[in-house]
């Protein structure tokens, strides 16, 4: 396996976009049995080169050899009879259905005119054993956790033969835990031949797994290099084109008095069932109280309740003195309150509405924007020149629809928006989740910029790097209580991830076994 | 001089984007007109005389321009009702039921008011007084579908058909009832004729088209201010266009909500107040059928701008007008009027068949290619 044993190869693909050249000579190769990490920011071309390659996109120049032989790839059904297989960010299955189902979806087994759901599922517990994943080929998808749903869509390809697996930001929806588990599948498919084209923005994810490094920047190709050879350092040079900065430059934190107070708070979720069990904490002017977890021990809901998004059980939260518990987000905003929204589309923005009216969309109706019920256009513009300027949004104009924005861009609008205002309380809700270097970089500076003018700061993530380089102390939630917090300085991360497992110091002493575990997975990562 | 060319950029940005949404309607427009054509060639008709008839009896004489302008005031009122309601991110479907209570209580103010009274009201009360309680009373009959829908997560859709039939029957039972023209005379489900001083003028004698007719383009203008210049129409869009960002921003959806179908009900209750006041002086059972339902269309073609609403409005209305005109020139029934409008709507609904035809590229689709370029 060690010589250059090509299986597929881009050469000299160009793609033109309206406005924009997507992919500008663009010459790629995959290997037999390696994982190739495709690198690069939002924007670069990435996705518009596996588009190509999987035949979602008809390149304007350039040519595709699978296995030594050119090939046209028009469609989706000629690259997965070439054997190419594509997991998508955003899966593409049908949650009622069940695994085997959702299998066999588009090419399905016939016996006698009905679906033969048995011979399937006995493919799939084949493959899975084959590659050492755990799927359950009759449970309803929809019950199944990410990460499995994620194994579907890898069988899935399996499945239809695939030998070329095209896997598009696979992490980006992962646990650390699972994405370990990810990562040992990944080397199993290798090891049985499977070639892989990893598509990722992490650069330690690329380092740990990654046999080749190809960096994508503007539509081109920078470089392929061995992650031997390089750091975290050179491959954030090579993606944004310039010096960044990894680590962030903070002072002393210098906490005053407690911002916000939460005593005892209890939320339940959409379904009712408790979701925030109690909940007690303080955050002080002048500090991050980052709140760690893995996704979905309550954080979200935590953040809705505490922004006015969602109603309080129980349990008591003041802001500056003043009892905010129940209110609405206006009254919640009104009296000193930041918030950065977990799902940025959903809740940060109108997408079809201009950046001017995005960057109003929490003031609109105070002056100087309106003057009684008639809006000021004039300001409303002249605000979104300012911010535009002072945030670095990239845009041609403030009349642009956010919907045209990139998705470091679109966060930018909103981060321009609420921390322009006077503001005592931050609430960032995984501020940098899908972004690239350059905005995460930007981002979290504006972040400790704000804590050092003295506002507090709540911030939400499952990106423990993020926590960990932000953070001054460290609450970690898991099942909807805080089990800990810890000062930021001096805590390991191996010591947060037991913490994210519910498991105390004390409680890990008396229950070695579990934590040896613990540990091992930490090691993996 | 930066300025300048900023504002002259701006003026082709907006001229631009103006040309670009009416580009599908008129495309729409023109389809139906050749597939109407064809269809009358076929059932033995002349199409060019068909047409001409249609242009003849709607825009071809003095008489003609003036009913056209009768017939597009109901529509205006009414296709602003539902273009209202779809800015608010609503389908008001009910707005039949709402002009009918409109009618039904403005002509009972035109009518009833004086004798309760015991004495004659002057004119700039009693008109003022008929129109706006017909405008309360379609505002309330939305308002209910709006507070079930904010308060409890009743589609408005269901909700305003249901409210239909309440209104539709409940007017027939007045109508045939206490509200029954009471003279010896009539036997036909009506109210007694308004009294003078709750009539709206013409504008010139001898003509039927009234002054309701420019109140419509002053509404529509007024509705167009109230969307994009106001912080409640601010509301309003933000609200239909992504409520979970709208309780975000701090703005009471709930209240936006009934407040949209309140308004969009206000629209259509002054459509049957103005048929009542300006028109036919009193409210008689099946006068207003489908204004409420030509106005869901009306506010497609337009695009739920008031602007479109209102060019839709005329055009339907000259059509409704002509078909009288082309049926006595080519012998061809006027329900090939209906079928003309239905093609129209068909091509606006279905604008992947426009876009086909005439190679116009589809703007959203570009937006979902943008978003493939993220890597």
């Amino acid at each position: 396996m060690a010589q250059t044993n090509i299986v597929l190869e881009a050469k000299d693909i160009t793609k033109q976009f309206p406005g924009v050249l997507a992919n500008d000579g663009v010459n790629f190769n995959l290997r037999k049995g390696e994982i190739h990490a495709l690198l690069g920011e939002n924007g670069a071309g990435k996705s518009t080169l596996m588009n190509v390659l999987y035949g979602l996109h008809l390149p304007d120049k350039g040519e595709i050899y699978v296995n030594e032989k050119p090939v046209l790839i028009h469609s989706s059904n000629d690259s997965i009879a070439l054997g190419i297989g594509m997991v998508h960010q955003h899966f593409m299955l049908i949650p009622v259905f069940t695994v085997a189902e959702n299998i066999m979806l588009g090419d399905e087994t016939v016996r006698r005119g009905m679906l033969d759901q048995n011979a399937v599922a006995e493919k799939v517990n084949q493959l899975s054993k084959q590659y050492g994943m755990d799927v359950d080929p009759l449970a309803l998808v929809g019950q199944l956790p990410v990460g499995v749903q994620q194994r579907v869509e890898i069988v899935k390809t399996l499945y239809r033969d695939a030998q070329i697996l095209i896997l598009d930001e696979p992490t980006a929806v992962l646990t650390p835990q699972e994405a370990d588990d990810l990562f040992r599948i990944m080397r199993d498919l290798t090891k049985r031949g499977v070639s892989i084209i990893f598509i990722t923005h992490k650069l330690k994810e690329v380092l740990a797994i990654a046999d080749r490094i190809t960096v994508m920047r503007a539509g081109r190709t920078v470089g392929t290099v061995s992650p031997k050879d390089v750091n975290p350092e050179k491959l954030a040079t090579m993606m944004v084109g310039r010096e960044v900065n990894l680590v962030i430059l903070k002072k002393q934190a210098n906490p005053k008095e407690a911002t916000l107070v939460v005593k005892d708070l209890h939320v339940e979720d959409d379904r009712r069932y408790p979701a925030v069990r109690g909940v007690s904490f303080e955050v002080h002017a002048g500090e991050v109280l980052g709140i760690a977890g893995v996704q979905g021990n309550g954080q979200t809901q935590l953040a809705e309740a505490l922004t006015g998004l969602r109603p309080t059980q129980s349990g008591q939260v003041t802001l500056a003195g003043k009892d905010i518990t129940g209110k609405t987000p206006r009254v919640i905003t009104e009296t000193g309150l930041a918030n950065i929204p977990e799902d940025r589309q959903r809740h940060g923005l109108v997408l079809s509405y201009t950046i001017a009216d995005n960057m109003v969309l929490c003031n609109y109706y105070r002056p100087p924007f309106a003057n009684g019920v008639v809006m000021q256009p004039d300001q409303i513009d002249a605000n979104a020149r300012q911010l535009i300027k002072d945030f670095d949004v990239r845009t041609p104009s403030p009349f642009v629809p956010a919907s045209k924005l990139s998705g470091g861009n679109q966060q930018k609008v909103i981060v321009a928006r609420e921390l322009s205002r006077p503001i005592k309380l931050l609430i960032a809700s995984q501020p940098t989740r899908g972004l690239d270097v350059g905005s995460i970089e930007y981002i979290h500076s504006r972040i400790i910029q704000k804590r050092d003018e003295g506002a507090a700061v709540l911030l939400v993530s499952s990106e423990l790097d993020e926590i960990m380089v932000l953070s001054d102390r460290i609450a970690v939630m898991y099942r909807g209580q805080i089990v800990d917090i810890v000062p930021a300085a001096n805590v390991s991360k191996e010591y947060l991830g037991l913490l994210m497992a519910g498991v105390k110091l004390e409680d890990a002493v008396k229950s070695a076994p579990k934590q040896e575990k613990e540990i091992k997975v930490e090691r993996v990562f | 001089m930066q300025a300048e060319k900023q504002s002259s950029s701006l003026a082709r940005q907006i001229l631009k984007s103006a040309t670009e949404s009416s580009l599908i309607p008129f495309l729409a427009i023109l389809t139906a007109v050749i597939v109407g054509g064809i269809i009358i060639s076929i059932v033995g008709g002349n199409p060019f005389q068909a047409y001409r008839g249609l242009i003849e009896g709607s825009l071809g004489s003095q008489k003609a321009l003036s009913e056209t302008a009768v017939w597009a005031t109901p529509y205006i009122f009414a296709g602003l009702a539902v273009a209202l309601a779809f800015k608010g991110g609503l389908f008001n479907i009910g707005a039949e039921g709402q002009l009918a209570l409109g009618a039904v209580f403005s002509s009972l103010i035109g009518y009833a008011l004086p004798g309760w009274l015991g004495f004659d009201l002057p004119t700039i009360i009693h008109l003022p007084l008929a129109i706006i309680v017909g405008m309360i009373a379609g505002g309330i009959w939305a308002g209910v579908v709006g507070a079930l829908k904010a308060y409890t997560g009743g589609h408005e859709v269901i909700n305003t058909i249901m409210m239909n039939y309440i209104a539709l029957n409940t007017t027939s039972f007045l109508l045939n009832g206490i509200m029954k023209d009471k003279s010896p005379t009539n036997v036909i489900a009506r109210t007694p004729m308004i009294a003078d001083s709750a009539r709206i003028p013409t504008i010139f004698e001898g003509l039927r088209v009234h002054w309701g007719f420019l109140l419509a383009l002053l509404v529509a203008f007024f509705i167009w201010w109230l969307l994009t210049k106001t912080t409640l129409g601010f509301e309003i869009r933000t609200v239909g266009l992504n409520p979970d960002a709208a309780k975000y921003a701090g703005i009471n959806v709930k209240r936006t909500i009934t407040l949209t179908m309140v308004f969009s009900g206000m629209l259509a209750g002054l459509a049957g107040a103005i048929e009542v006041t300006g028109l036919n002086f009193r409210h008689e059972l099946g006068f207003s059928i489908g204004y409420g339902f030509d106005a869901i269309a009306i506010a497609l073609l337009g695009k739920s701008h008031p602007l479109g609403v209102v060019l839709a409005a005329i055009l339907f209305a000259a059509m409704r007008n002509g078909a009288t005109r082309m049926q006595f020139i080519t012998q061809l029934p006027v329900d090939l009027i209906s079928m003309l409008q239905a093609f129209i709507l068909l091509f606006v609904a279905a604008d992947a068949i426009v876009r086909y035809i005439y190679r116009v590229k589809s703007k959203g689709e570009r937006v979902v290619l943008t978003r493939g370029w993220g890597g």
